[in-house]
């Protein structure tokens, strides 16, 4: 069932396809892996059983990943709620404010027009569904957004603002603190869908004012199937529960909990807090690596996103004079993606390229390359090689690229219609 | 754990894993992949995800296309409940409800069908209260296969049968039922069923929503990727899906360990009425799943009697887990019409397939010298 083999490469053996879709999902850390084996067997019991050990045991494990997660974030354990994964953290914290508050004549809710699909449908659902109004901020081309458009936004009718921490398809990393303080300068919460980037850059819940964050297990070395959402407590954020029960997660989330999940990701928060700083020394070095090199190699190859501003485990680049789905055919020993995940199987060029104003052409020719805790300095230059061979290819079969070479400007010519 | 002998007889709580399921969780956290990736990687996982929906629609004579795998058994139920609900749908759910129905029903609105004194729904009175309903209010019923205290089983398709009369929707809470009993949807001529992996020996923190209804018609409660036909966006949890795949496979052997696990259930219960006359079974006259017994010991409280016997080293409960931790009368044994004192000295002893005669033993012994020290001296007590 497994497709993987084998290449020989600078005279290692090497397993393909290499993995550079880090952002898709993380392979697990077999540190995590260890310490959850044991709820899956031995450690069986459920953690809402009050009457006898099995129940107390796996409570305590439950209780000390709480604190793990909580401390990544410098929160306190009490304002972590375990849910099923970012989604429904997303879910939960958009639909679960809006809802509440919308009693108190709190309607309209802010994001941006990158983020994650499930944070638009959400509003979208807000929107069509449930009478909210809901702001899109564009984003500049570097994929930020403006501070300004988002003060001028604000009303004060403005329950929420929703902008994601580190970009799944891009990167970059938007300016949560400056984010932060105007809102709470508003008295508007400040919700982050921190998935890509908990874990990964430095995030503080009191230092950087954010009331609201949404974190994903398999996105951290951690399991799927688990997520967390910070919900701060002073000042208090209420939230209407999206899941009914047994009132389990304080009412907000009910359902049994998963201790072998919640022990995962509480065991990936605690690597992630540890070796953070080690990581991403490593991963900006191959990232370097890796980008200087293609640079070097092909011309006309754009980095999409702030090239200073940004998460280096991301990089998102546009090969121009390539089409896309023949490039990703071409670097078939690779496993990376055109973007994100859930829209993967879609031809349609993402709409967070576009929202940045990269072409339709540029947008087509993107690839999204994850670099992570396990990429090693081999796998980069046996990716680079792959690349420039894959595009030197493609370019040379490209009439468009060889008019470009004879200078003519593409731009300039009026197709006929066929 | 600190005592040197444990045994556990709270399956419907959660039920140990089997050790073929642990190796397929074990797997596919080695392998990962996220199943909506197209490389290889991803295509791997999907086929484990896809090869698990086979598995878990088999158990309950549904198709693959049916399953909508959820993070458990109470966001299926949500998910059923919310949804038909947001379409305008009236729900009818029984008194006897798990809280994750229970609860979200009554937030809803929903009418609640009475239960007769064994904690059975009549299908009079479901068919009473449809008909109160008229012929322009679209409902959904909701009625559990099987109690989760008391193992009491509802005659589903009959009330499946009814609902349909009057265009209603039927769906059953299955989780206590899946592997324990054989449950056809088709054959049963249910709608929708819940289905949860940790009662039937997989992993925490997965279940299911199969539905047999078009899909269409149903909103989901989350909204984002297009997971599961839209109706729970996510990234699939793939090594709990794995795992359920492969305990729902093995739940269809078990079933034939049913007799075997009803007739460990009777000997603790024979073994106790003979000891006791006084003691007081729930539900024993009507038709049970063959692994839950619910009793009460007059006079002796069951958390009591939990904690002692958890000294012991016997994991048993005084009702449903959740986490209220807070002591109050089962509404279940309520509903039924048990007095609240009797339903406050009620315990749930449920067995599974590790489950041995020398446990039920053990169980037993203890169960009697508790009653010695405690339910003799309360008995006394009441007659002074």
């Amino acid at each position: 069932m497994n497709e993987q083999s084998h290449v020989e490469f600078k005279g290692e053996n090497m397993k393909t396809p290499i993995y550079m879709d880090y952002q898709a999902t993380t392979p697990m850390d077999p540190r995590v892996v260890e310490v959850m084996m044991p709820y899956f067997g031995a450690k069986y019991g459920n953690p809402h059983s009050r009457s006898h050990s099995f129940g107390w045991e796996a409570e305590e494990a439950v209780e000390a990943a709480r604190a793990q997660v909580a401390s990544l974030i410098g929160a306190s354990p009490k304002e972590i709620i375990f849910t099923s994964g970012a989604t429904e953290s997303n879910n939960l914290a958009l639909k679960g404010a809006a809802m509440f508050y919308r009693d108190k004549g709190k309607d309209h809710i802010i994001t941006s027009v990158t983020e994650h699909k499930c944070v638009l449908d959400t509003c979208r659902h807000l929107e069509q569904e449930e009478g909210f109004k809901v702001t899109y901020l564009p984003v500049q081309e570097n994929g930020l957004i403006s501070l300004d458009a988002l003060k001028d936004a604000i009303t004060d009718r403005t329950v929420l603002v929703s902008i994601m921490a580190v970009h799944n398809e891009i990167g970059v990393i938007q300016p949560l603190a400056e984010i932060g303080r105007i809102c709470r300068e508003n008295k508007i919460f400040f919700h982050t869908d921190a998935a890509q980037g908990a874990g990964k850059i430095p995030l503080d819940v009191n230092e950087m004012n954010i009331d609201l964050m949404s974190i994903s297990g398999h996105k951290i070395y951690g399991p799927m199937g688990i997520g967390a959402l910070f919900v701060r407590r002073k000042p208090r954020v209420r939230l209407r529960p999206l899941i009914n029960g047994g009132g389990q997660e304080r009412g907000m989330r009910s359902g049994t909990l998963s201790p072998p999940l919640c022990v995962g990701l509480g065991e990936a928060c605690a690597i992630a807090e540890a070796e953070m700083a080690s990581d991403n020394e490593r991963i900006r070095l191959l990232a370097k690596r890796f980008h200087t090199a293609i640079n070097d190699r092909l011309p006309e190859v754009i980095l999409n996103g702030d090239d200073e501003h940004r998460f280096w485990g991301n990089i998102n680049l546009s090969f121009a004079y390539v089409e896309g789905e023949s490039l990703m055919m071409g670097i078939r020993d690779l496993a990376v993606s055109s973007g994100s995940a859930c829209t993967s199987a879609s031809l349609e060029p993402s709409y967070v390229l576009r929202s940045l104003g990269v072409e339709e052409e540029m947008a087509h020719t993107s690839i999204r390359f994850g670099i992570g805790r396990f990429t090693t300095e081999a796998e980069i230059d046996y990716a680079v090689e792959h690349i420039v061979k894959a595009v030197e290819k493609l370019r040379a079969m490209s009439p468009l690229w060889e008019m470009a070479q004879e200078g003519i400007d593409i731009k300039s010519i009026e197709w006929a219609d066929h | 754990m600190s005592q040197s002998r444990t045994i556990y007889l709270d399956y419907n709580a959660t039920a140990p894993v089997k050790p073929a399921v642990v190796e397929a969780v074990a797997q596919a956290l080695a392998t990962g992949g996220n199943p909506s990736s197209v490389h290889s990687t991803g295509r791997n996982a999907r086929i484990a995800v896809e090869n698990a929906r086979e598995k878990v629609a088999s158990l309950l004579g549904a198709s693959a296309g049916d399953v909508i795998f959820t993070s458990g058994g109470t966001e299926a139920n949500n998910l059923c409940l919310r949804s038909f609900h947001e379409a305008g749908r009236k729900l009818l759910v029984s008194a006897v409800e798990h809280p994750s129905v229970m609860t979200t029903a009554l937030a809803l609105g929903a009418t609640i069908i009475p239960v007769d004194q064994n904690g059975v729904v009549q299908p009079d009175s479901l068919a009473e209260l449809l008909e109160a309903e008229g012929k322009d209010q679209s409902v959904l019923v909701s009625v559990m296969a099987a109690n989760n205290e008391t193992g009491v089983l509802q005659p589903i398709q009959e009330l499946a049968d009814i609902a349909h009369q009057y265009g209603a929707l039927m769906h059953t809470d299955a989780v206590q039922v899946a592997g324990k009993i054989p449950f056809d949807m088709k054959v049963l001529n249910v709608d929708l069923a819940t289905i949860s992996a940790h009662k039937t020996c997989g992993p925490a923190g997965t279940g299911a929503l199969i539905t047999s209804v078009q899909v269409g018609k149903m909103q989901g409660i989350q909204t984002g990727g297009g997971q599961e036909k839209g109706l729970r966006p996510g990234t699939e949890n793939l090594a709990g899906i794995a795992g359920f795949g492969v305990a729902a496979e093995l739940a269809a052997d078990d079933l034939a360990r049913t007799d075997e696990i009803e007739a460990l259930r009777d000997s603790l219960e024979r073994q106790i009425s003979d000891f006791a006359l006084d003691v007081r079974i729930f539900g024993a006259d009507t038709a049970r799943v063959g692994n839950t017994s619910c009793f009460a010991m007059p006079g002796v409280d069951s958390e009591v009697q939990v904690m002692s016997f958890d000294l012991e080293g016997i994991a048993i409960s005084a009702g449903a887990a959740c986490s209220s931790g807070k002591v109050s009368a089962s509404p279940v044994l309520l509903a039924m019409g048990v007095d609240e004192t009797a339903a406050s000295s009620a315990i749930r002893v449920s067995l599974g397939w590790g489950t041995t005669q020398d446990d039920i033993d053990e169980f037993v012994a203890a169960w009697k010298a508790l009653y010695g020290r405690l339910g003799q001296k309360s008995e006394e007590l009441t007659a002074a």
